[in-house]
């Protein structure tokens, strides 16, 4: 059993889907905790499947994957709940319960890992609060704009204190301004010491921000570099 | 902590149950059909059991002891015939009283006044457990020593017997179908709940959720269905029940009073117990199945 001080690591990933989908062929990064790194790639490179593979909603065909301790490419389905409680993750379709408020969709996500009324009591407003949405919760997702609901899928990713956050193109929608907001919103949660890994393809996002970039194109990584570096004019 | 959980499931069950009113009108509609087709049938089949038993009481053998008999060695085989496999039990009857009982189903007793009883023999009337074995009963009787002749009506017994089994038999397997069906329907309208809210369930695994977390509002959505269905089948079944006894008692179709239903209080606990355990396990059973497909993520 080897200490493991990374958020996350990957090593040697390969995932070939049922239909023969080569989506991975050999990744290998490094997230180190407090980290703040975005992932890009064009359509089809293989940026969700790394996500899925991350929280284990798929298993690889190979290599070795850790997560926040968890030894993912192995963990036994009765443990999962506890690994995707360290990860908050914020889906490009934001994945919103239509039916429940703002605070409930937030409320539910505390509910669902056993917090107790009082703590949701005290911890949802706070959360609400810090992404801006502090007026909104009695609304429902249909009733807001594509950034608010974007900001309600990230407080809920917030909302169990999570290790790690990993957001699925969190800006793929929205116009440039708030687009910068949630980027910005994000590098703040990265402050409060929360490991934050984007995946995008907004070319312009990307250049403005002076972070980590890991580029995947079939599966493989073309470059991992620090400030910025990125480019695939095609993106 | 422990009371908020089942709080929680309770709510979420109880609303699920709301949004989707009409499967779950459905599901309980379905579930009161089978349980009352399955109750008439077996309460059918419990009238006919008891109608039998009634003749039963009535179809008896009769055991004649030989002449040579006195009423003392002629009494002395009680014994032996109460030994007999399937006699529930034996009277005796000296020929004394077989005579005085026929003369006083005669109205012109004169006309037998130089007939003694000696003409007639001491007897046993013996009344068995199951109609069912009447004429093995009636071998076995004839074997003991001191009987002389054994009479019984086989005919009504071998009709009975066939009436009962083909009742009982017909039940059972309706019973058996309804049993199915209504579990089918169940899980077929959870499972319809559970594919409406399969985005839900998808964004509370990847929040961490446990799957005991997610089942139990559906359980309990199964558990209340299933309630409120037996509830309401029992409540119809008495009262179509208590409307048929009586439209056939009134009509006159039991033969002036021969034949006597079993009350409904007579089978109300039972029947509540068994639709109730019905009910419920098919709610249950049925959650249970049609959540674990969604679970698997
Ligand atoms: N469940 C699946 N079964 C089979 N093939 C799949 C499955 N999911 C993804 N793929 C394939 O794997 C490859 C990588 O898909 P993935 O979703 O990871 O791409 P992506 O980089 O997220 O793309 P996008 O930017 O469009 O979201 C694609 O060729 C895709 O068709
Ligand atoms: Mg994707």
């Amino acid at each position: 059993m080897n200490v493991v001080t990374n958020m996350v690591h990957l090593r040697d990933v390969f995932k070939t889907y049922a239909n023969n989908t080569k989506a991975l062929k050999g990744i290998s990064f490094t997230l180190e905790p407090g980290e703040f790194a975005f992932l890009v790639g064009p359509s089809g490179s293989g940026k969700s499947t790394i996500i899925k593979l991350l929280i284990g909603e798929v298993a690889p065909t190979d290599g070795d994957i850790s997560v926040a301790g968890f030894d993912v490419a192995n963990i036994k389905p009765r443990r999962l709940p506890q690994l995707r409680r360290r990860v908050g993750v914020i889906f490009q379709d934001f994945r919103l319960i239509e039916k429940k408020t703002v605070y409930e969709n937030v409320a539910f996500a505390m509910r669902a890992v056993g917090a107790s009324n009082q703590q949701i009591r005290q911890r949802v407003p706070y959360v609400l609060d810090l992404v801006g949405l502090d007026m909104k919760t009695k609304a429902f997702p249909s009733e807001l704009s594509g950034g608010e609901q974007q900001r309600v899928a990230i407080a809920r990713a917030l909302v169990n204190n999570p290790q790690l956050i990993i957001a699925d193109e969190p800006t793929g929608n929205l116009d440039p301004a708030r687009s910068l907001e949630i980027l910005t919103l994000l590098q703040k949660i990265n402050e409060l010491q929360t490991t934050v890994l984007v995946v995008t393809h907004e070319k312009s996002l990307v250049d403005r921000l002076s972070r980590r970039v890991i580029a995947i194109d079939g599966g493989r990584i073309i470059s991992d570099g620090a400030g910025g570096y990125y480019n695939y004019e095609e993106f | 902590m422990r009371s908020f959980r089942a709080g929680y499931y309770i709510r979420e069950g109880l609303s699920s149950i709301f949004t989707h009113g009409f499967m779950s009108f459905a599901s309980v509609f379905i579930v009161v059909a089978c349980l009352i087709i399955m109750g008439s049938f077996s309460l059918l089949a419990v009238n006919v059991n008891k109608i039998i038993g009634d003749f039963e009481d009535e179809n008896v053998i009769l055991a004649y002891i030989h002449e040579s008999y006195s009423v003392e060695d002629a009494r002395a085989l009680a014994g032996a015939i109460d030994a007999v496999p399937n006699v529930r039990s034996a009277r005796f009857v000296t020929r004394e009283e077989a005579f005085n009982s026929f003369l006083s189903g005669v109205e012109d007793k004169s006309r037998f006044e130089d007939i003694d009883a000696t003409v007639l023999r001491h007897r046993f009337t013996v009344y068995v457990d199951d109609i069912a074995f009447i004429e093995r009963t009636q071998e076995d009787l004839l074997n003991i020593p001191g009987v002389a002749r054994v009479t019984a009506n086989l005919l009504i017994a071998r009709a009975l017997v066939t009436t009962r089994n083909i009742v009982s038999g017909v039940s059972t397997v309706i019973v058996a179908v309804l049993l199915i069906i209504s579990l089918f329907i169940m899980m077929n309208t959870v499972k319809l709940a559970t594919f409406e809210r399969r985005d839900e369930i998808a964004i509370m695994k990847v929040v961490g959720a446990t799957n005991s977390f997610i089942r139990w509002p559906f359980i309990f959505e199964g558990f209340i269905l299933g309630l409120f269905g037996s509830l309401v089948a029992f409540i119809t079944q008495w009262g179509l029940y208590t409307a048929v006894t009586d439209a056939l008692l009134s009509g006159g179709a039991t033969g002036g009073g021969l034949i006597q239903a079993i009350s409904f209080s007579q089978v109300a606990l039972s029947l509540c117990v068994v639709f109730a355990v019905i009910g419920i396990g098919v709610g249950i059973i049925g959650s249970s199945f049609a959540i674990r497909k969604y679970l698997k993520v």
